[in-house]
C-alpha cells in the first residue's frame, strides 16, 4: 500500500500553510470584513468623540428648544434633540464610547479571569478543579440579567443610583461572565496537558506557571479569541438593557441604552428619539457578531 | 446526576441569601424610608424578625421555611411572596407557552427549509435573519414593534387597524380576541431570539445528519426525497435541537424580565421588577431562587431528554 502523500509533508510547512489560511479565510468571509470595518468605525467615533461631536452632549439648547424634543434638521441639530433639547448625534457619539469602553473593559476582566481559572482548573485537576468548577456551576446557574439587576438595585440602594458610575457597571459584568470562558478553556487544558510537548516542557523541569503560560495557553488562544469577540457583543446588549431599565449607566451620562429609557414616552411626537440609539446598538452588535463569526471560521474550521 | 444537584441549589441559596442580607437595610431595607418608623422600631423588627440573629441561624430558618413552601413574606405586595407569584403565575405562563410555540414551530421550520438547500437564497435568508435576530437588542425591538403598529397603527384597504401594547386586556371581561391581540406584540418581541438560535441550530445539526451513512441508504433504497428527510433525517436530528430548548426554558423566563416590563405585561417578570426599586428582600430571594431552580432543573431535564432519545448516550 501507498503512503499519503501529506506524510512526506515536513511538519514546519504545515505549521506555517495554516497559519497562511487563517488570513486567508478570513478575508473570504466578507460580512466578517465589512464587520470589522463598521466597528473600526464606531471605535474611530469613540476614540475622538470631542472632535467629531457637532455639539456638548449634555447641553440643553436654550434658545430653540421650548420643552418637546426638536425634530431632525430642526435649528441646525442633524438628529433632532432629545426630550431635554440636547443633541442626539452628539449624545449617541458620546454613547458609543461608554458602550465600548464598558464592553472592552468588562470583557477584558472576564477573560483574565475565566483564562486564569480554567488554566488552574484544567492543569491541575482533582480538589483545585472540583471547587473552580463548582464556582462555576454557582454563577452559571443564576441568570444573569436578574442577578445583575439585584446587585446593582443593591449598590443603588446602598447610596444612590448615581453611585452606579462606568467603574461599578464593568466590575459587575466582568465579575459574573467569566464561567463560560472557564469552562472552554478548561476542555482546551485537558487535552493539551496530555499532549507529547506538555510532557516533554514538564520532563525538562519548568515551573507549572511557566507551562501553563508559556507553553499551554499559547495553544488554547483561538476559542477564547472567538468567545471574547462574541462576549463584546454580549455585553454591549447587557449593558444597553440594564441601562434603560433604570440601573445601569445613570444620566445625564449619555448610554445608548439610557437614551431609550424616556424615548417610549414620547414615541408618539419624537419617535428618532427612539430609532437612533438602538439602532446604533444593532447595527454594532451585528458588525461584532459577523467579525466574530468570521474569526472562527479562520481561526479553526472544525469549531 | 440528581444527587450533584442538591449541594448545588443549597450553594446558590446560600451565596444569593449572603448577598442579600450584606445589602443596606437587609429585609428592613422597605421600613428605613418611612419617617414614621424610629431607629428603636427598627431594632425591635430587627429582634422579631430574627435578624440580630447569626446569619446561619437565619438562614437555617429560610431553609426550613423553604422546604415547607413558604418565601416569607413581599413588603411590596403586602402578602406571601407565593401567593403573589400565584397571582402572576397565569399571565406569565401564556406569554411564556405562546412565544414557546411560536419559536419551536418557526424555529425548526425555518431551520429544516435552510438545511434542506444549503446555500440557497432560502438559507441566506434565514440565517441573515437570524444574525439579526441575535443581534438585536429585546427592549429597542418592543419599541420599535410598538411605534410601528401601536402608536399610529397599521392602515391597510382604508381600515386602520392598531395593536395594544400595554397590559393582558382592554376591559375587565377580557374576551379571547381581546386576551389574543394583547398577546401578539409580547411574543413577537420574546420569542425573537429563539427563532434565530432554534433556527441555526436545526440547520447545522440537519446538515451534519445529511451526510451521515443511513440517509445514504434511504436514498440507495430509492426513498423519496421529502420521506428520507422528514422521517429519517428530522428524528435525529432534532435530538440536539431538544437539549438546546430545554436548555434555553429558564432563560425564557429570566428574559421575560424585559419584554414583560415594557408591554406592562402582568406577569411574574414584572413583579421581579417592581420589587427592586424597593428592595422587597423576601420577593427578590425567592424569584432568584426559583429561576436558578430552573436552570438546575432543565439542566437535568436536558440530560434525561438527551439520554433517552439517543441511546448510544449513557451516563455515569
Amino acid at each position: 500500500m501507498e503512503l499519503p502523500a501529506a506524510a512526506t509533508v515536513k511538519p514546519d510547512d504545515e505549521y506555517r500553510l495554516e497559519r497562511h489560511g487563517t488570513w486567508k479565510r478570513f478575508r473570504k468571509h466578507r460580512l466578517a470584513l465589512a464587520g470589522a470595518a463598521v466597528l473600526i468605525v464606531m471605535i474611530v467615533v469613540a476614540v475622538f468623540a470631542p472632535l467629531i461631536t457637532p455639539a456638548d452632549p449634555n447641553a440643553i439648547d436654550q434658545v430653540n428648544w421650548s420643552g418637546y424634543p426638536l425634530a431632525p434638521e430642526v435649528a441646525g441639530h442633524i438628529l433632532g434633540t432629545d426630550e431635554n433639547g440636547r443633541d442626539l448625534l452628539a449624545r449617541l457619539i458620546f454613547g458609543a464610547r461608554i458602550s465600548l469602553t464598558v464592553a472592552i473593559f468588562a470583557v477584558v476582566m472576564e477573560i483574565v479571569i475565566g483564562t486564569l481559572l480554567g488554566a488552574l482548573s484544567g492543569y491541575y485537576g482533582g480538589i483545585v478543579d472540583f471547587a473552580i468548577m463548582r464556582l462555576t456551576d454557582v454563577v452559571l446557574s443564576i441568570p444573569l440579567l436578574p442577578l445583575l439587576l439585584v446587585l446593582t438595585a443593591i449598590v443603588a440602594a446602598s447610596s444612590n443610583k448615581a453611585s452606579l458610575n462606568f467603574g461599578v457597571i464593568v466590575v459587575l459584568i466582568g465579575g459574573l461572565s467569566w464561567p463560560s470562558v472557564a469552562r472552554l478553556v478548561r476542555a482546551s487544558f485537558l487535552s493539551l496537558r496530555e499532549r507529547e510537548f506538555a510532557e516533554a516542557a514538564r520532563a525538562l523541569g519548568n515551573a507549572d506557571l511557566r507551562i501553563i503560560f508559556r507553553h499551554l495557553l499559547p495553544n488554547a488562544v483561538a476559542p477564547i479569541i472567538v468567545a471574547a469577540t462574541l462576549d463584546v457583543a454580549n455585553v454591549i446588549i447587557l449593558e444597553s438593557t440594564l441601562s434603560f431599565l433604570g440601573f445601569g449607566i445613570q444620566p445625564p451620562t449619555a448610554s445608548w441604552g439610557n437614551m431609550l429609557a424616556n424615548a417610549e414616552a414620547n414615541m408618539a411626537i419624537a419617535p428618532w428619539a427612539a430609532v437612533f440609539p438602538g439602532l446604533c446598538i444593532l447595527v454594532t452588535v451585528l458588525a461584532i457578531n459577523y467579525l466574530g463569526d468570521g474569526l472562527r471560521d479562520a481561526l479553526d474550521p472544525k469549531m | 446526576m440528581v444527587l450533584q444537584n442538591i449541594p448545588l441549589l443549597l450553594l446558590i441559596s446560600i451565596v444569593l441569601f449572603v448577598i442579600l442580607h450584606n445589602a443596606p437595610g437587609g429585609p428592613l431595607a422597605p421600613y428605613l424610608q418611612n419617617p414614621h418608623i424610629t431607629p428603636a422600631d427598627i431594632k425591635r423588627l430587627e429582634h422579631n424578625f430574627g435578624l440580630d440573629r447569626p446569619l446561619y441561624v437565619q438562614y437555617w430558618g429560610w431553609l426550613e421555611k423553604v422546604l415547607t413552601g413558604d418565601l416569607g413574606y413581599s413588603t411590596s405586595n403586602s402578602e406571601s411572596v407565593v401567593a403573589a407569584m400565584l397571582d402572576r403565575l397565569p399571565a406569565t405562563l401564556e406569554l411564556m407557552g405562546s412565544a414557546f410555540f411560536v419559536s419551536i414551530v418557526l424555529g425548526v421550520a425555518l431551520g429544516i427549509f435552510s438545511a434542506v438547500r444549503p446555500y440557497s437564497w432560502i438559507d441566506y435568508t434565514v440565517t441573515t435573519l437570524a444574525f439579526f435576530g441575535q443581534s438585536m437588542p429585546v427592549f429597542w425591538f418592543a419599541l420599535m414593534l410598538q411605534l410601528a403598529f401601536s402608536v399610529n397603527g397599521i392602515t391597510a384597504f382604508g381600515w386602520r387597524f392598531a395593536l395594544p401594547s400595554a397590559g393582558m386586556c382592554a376591559t375587565d371581561e377580557c374576551g379571547l380576541y381581546d386576551r389574543f391581540v394583547h398577546l401578539i406584540l409580547p411574543t413577537v418581541v420574546l420569542s425573537l431570539a429563539y427563532v434565530a438560535t432554534w433556527s441555526r441550530f436545526t440547520r447545522s445539526s440537519m446538515l451534519e445528519v445529511v451526510r451521515t451513512d443511513y440517509m445514504r441508504t434511504a436514498a440507495a433504497k430509492g426513498l423519496a426525497p421529502r420521506a428520507i428527510l422528514l422521517k429519517h433525517g428530522l428524528k435525529n436530528a432534532l435530538t440536539p435541537v431538544v437539549t438546546i430548548v430545554a436548555l434555553s426554558m429558564p432563560g425564557l423566563v429570566a428574559g421575560a424580565v424585559v419584554t414583560e416590563t415594557i408591554f406592562a405585561w402582568p406577569g411574574m417578570g414584572r413583579l421581579f421588577y417592581n420589587a427592586l426599586g424597593q428592595f422587597d428582600f423576601s420577593l427578590l430571594m425567592g424569584y432568584l431562587m426559583l429561576i436558578s431552580f430552573l436552570v438546575v432543573l432543565f439542566n437535568l431535564l436536558a440530560d434525561v431528554a438527551y439520554a433517552w432519545l439517543d441511546p448510544r448516550v449513557t451516563y455515569d
